[in-house]
């Protein structure tokens, strides 16, 4: 294994529309190659994993939902907040049955409106229960969690839980809850990866949402560069294209042999769209380089031409697998 | 049906734009962009924008997050104000501008009160409408304001959180937290009663009773100071209900953006709220050759097997590549098209680069305005 040896925890950001559900989705996928089980976890309540492996909406229970080479599988829950909680107050003081009563009136969603910070640590603490069970010799452990979460924008904050509670509470059992979060969350058994697309905005927040996890002291992963096109045109084509210098008359006498009629409207949309492409191409050439200054592994991944499905999916992760990560080779 | 965006900038009935749809189509770009065109077409506009990318908000001449509109310069017509939406400062305002400065003080530094105005989940939401109310009861100065809504989890939110955190604040928890003997005396009855003895205990153990302390004295200082939370928060449902206000969804011919883009469509029109229409970024505009796809690709094919037309061939590819996005947009598209025909769209071109400045953000302008778009 090529890639974060150490880690059982991989948590997936991005910038909205880059793809990180399905980012996460491929990478518990590949990481599940070799007789691996895995969980994929989603914390939104937005439904994307159901929607991305077209199942009915899933409950607050792990599900087994793929199949990867070698015996590995694919299980996925989408966490809830109100059931997360139920869970906590199960787990530290037997207070489920007073619990449930309690969310049937709406207080749940009171307690978790007082304290925003309450509901990333539920959320998170679910994700660190999981990974714990392995340590615990659990018949329900994963080798590997995947954590769908919040957008670049917040991660930082979602993730640093101690920080969120610690004006909450100083002491006190959602303390040592957040701490024992934290020992997961900071650790080398976690890997925080961002998922971002070859334009200047998402790139940028990439940047500084690099810099944020930095700072607060949070594993960075790789990046995943996501719906990349290959270039038409070769290096020193666009750069004739740029400046209006490719050869019209030559374009035309080809455009002959190619059993096409030629004319001077197919010609002119054919050098537009040329110009047009090298100022893109240049563009991201750019931004990929802003990203690798950044020393960080990176992973680019195509835009696949039939969109998104399971399918799709399967191709991402073996794409993955060839960048060497997991153990699929 | 397209979308004629003119007609709806210089009917001047029209006072509000909000601007909607999912994280990363080009929302807040979007609404500067029709901001600067209603302004240049003589009305007197104020932006009122979430959280621009810094290149965005340079373009506009915004450097500080002030809370303030801000003119922009170099608008010959009519007049262009910009500003960053600061919650913490304005949900702080409205404390001040509703309570005595020594009871402000006292809401202002309850450690409750803190956390709510700046890290709440709805409060950016609530914050952004309540600055828009603001913002239009001032109507001496702008005769249109376009706001953009906020990154939320879903774009519905927008809609829903102010209410939330109005129901929240006013609702019966906070009120029996605030005053449990008379709470368990009457109207709940003796099983809630209990339920709320449990409740608080509970409570306690989580958040610990310093908390519940600083809630009840925030309740109780927000009390007797100004009208309920949540009637604010209706008056502002109706403005944005109201004929004067023009819903703009924005989104990008994929899947996932186009499904939420349904999602507020169908909630609109179920609130029997006012939709403009639905502007489809990023589109791959192809011009017509009255060439197939396929006749297209073989032409590539035939020129790459004879080595000597590989730039041909290259361009061909080219070609071929976009009339093949292009199709697979107007699918998807058409499938929005099919579900709701009576919502105008307008498509607009896929932009090499980012604004950086005016004149880029007018170029979006003319595009999102323009009814002749090869796509």
């Amino acid at each position: 294994m090529q890639y974060w040896p150490e880690v059982t925890l991989h948590v997936v950001s991005g910038k909205g529309g880059t793809g990180k559900t399905t980012i996460a989705a491929a990478l518990a996928i590949t990481l599940a190659k070799g007789g691996h089980r895995t969980l994929l976890m989603e914390v939104e309540g937005r439904q994307g994993i159901a929607q991305l492996f077209d199942t009915p909406p899933l409950p607050y229970e792990e599900r087994k939902i793929a199949v990867a080479a070698g015996g590995g599988e694919v299980w996925a829950l989408a966490v809830d907040t109100e059931d997360a909680l139920l869970d906590y107050l199960e787990m530290f003081y037997k207070l489920r049955r007073a619990g449930s009563a309690l969310s049937k009136m709406g207080a749940v969603d009171f307690a978790t409106t007082i304290a925003p910070g309450l509901r990333d640590v539920l959320l998170t603490g679910k994700a660190c229960e999981v990974v714990k069970r392995k340590e615990k010799k659990q018949d329900n452990a994963y080798d590997f969690v995947i954590l769908d979460a919040p957008p670049t924008g917040r991660i930082a904050r979602f993730l640093n839980v101690n920080s969120e509670v610690s004006g909450l509470a100083k002491v006190g059992p959602i303390k040592s809850h957040a701490d024992s979060v934290m020992s997961v969350i900071a650790s080398e058994q976690t890997a925080i990866h961002l998922v971002t697309l070859l334009e200047e905005m998402p790139v940028q927040e990439t940047l500084d949402g690099v810099a944020e996890l930095e700072q607060a002291d949070l594993p960075v992963g790789g990046i995943f560069v996501n719906m990349t096109r290959p270039p038409q045109l070769n290096t020193q084509q666009r750069a004739l294209a740029v400046t209006g210098q490719l050869p019209a008359t030559q374009i035309e006498t080809e455009i002959a042999r190619s059993g096409l009629t030629p004319s001077k409207k197919l010609v002119d949309v054919l050098l537009a769209e040329a110009s047009d492409h090298a100022e893109r191409v240049d563009l991201e050439v750019n931004e990929l380089q802003r990203l690798t200054e950044q020393g960080l592994p990176l992973f680019v991944l195509p835009l696949l031409p039939g969109g998104i499905d399971l399918g799709a999916l399967y191709e991402l992760a073996a794409i993955m697998t060839a960048h060497g990560i997991g153990e699929g080779q | 049906m397209t979308l004629d965006i003119d007609v709806i900038l210089t009917d001047p009935t029209k006072h509000i734009i909000v601007c909607t749809g999912a994280g990363g189509v080009g929302k807040t770009t979007t609404a500067a962009a029709l901001g600067l065109r209603a302004a240049e077409l003589g009305r007197n506009v104020c932006v009122l924008t979430i959280d621009p990318a810094r290149r965005l908000a340079q373009a506009m001449g915004l450097t500080e997050l002030d809370n303030t509109p801000r003119p922009v310069p170099g608008i010959p017509n009519g007049s262009l104000s910009a500003m960053m939406l600061d919650m913490k400062r304005t949900f702080d305002e409205v404390v001040e501008s509703h309570s005595d400065p020594e009871r402000a003080q006292q809401i202002l530094s309850n450690p409750f009160y803190q956390a709510l105005s700046s890290s709440f989940a709805g409060t950016q939401e609530y914050m952004a409408m309540e600055k828009l109310g603001q913002l239009r009861a001032d109507d001496s100065q702008w005769d249109l304001i376009v706001v953009d809504t906020p990154p939320s989890r879903n774009a519905l939110d927008f809609l829903d959180a102010p209410a939330r955190l109005g129901s929240f604040l006013d609702g019966r928890f906070i009120r029996i937290l605030t005053a449990p003997a008379r709470g368990a005396g009457r109207g709940i009855g003796r099983i809630a009663a209990l339920g709320f003895g449990i409740f608080t205990n509970v409570l306690s153990k989580l958040l610990g009773a310093q908390v519940l302390a600083d809630v009840g004295n925030f309740v109780a200082a927000i009390d007797t100071t100004f009208g309920g939370f949540r009637e604010r928060a209706d008056a502002t449902y109706a403005l944005l209900k109201d004929s004067g206000t023009a819903f703009i969804v924005v989104a990008v011919p994929e899947r996932d953006a186009l499904r939420e883009a349904a999602y507020f469509v169908e909630r609109l029109n179920q609130d029997e709220m006012p939709l403009g229409g639905l502007i489809l970024n990023r589109v791959q505009e192809v011009p017509e050759t009255g060439l197939t796809h396929d006749q297209v690709m073989a032409a590539a094919q035939k020129l790459t097997a004879d080595t000597t037309g590989t730039l041909t061939a290259a361009l061909l590819g080219l070609h071929a590549e976009r009339m093949e996005i292009k199709g697979r947009q107007k699918h998807l598209a058409s499938r929005f098209t099919a579900a709701h025909p009576s919502v105008p769209v307008q498509p607009v071109p896929a932009m090499t680069q980012d604004v950086h400045d005016l004149e880029g953000l007018r170029e979006i302008g003319a595009a999102l305005a323009n009814q002749e778009i090869s796509w």
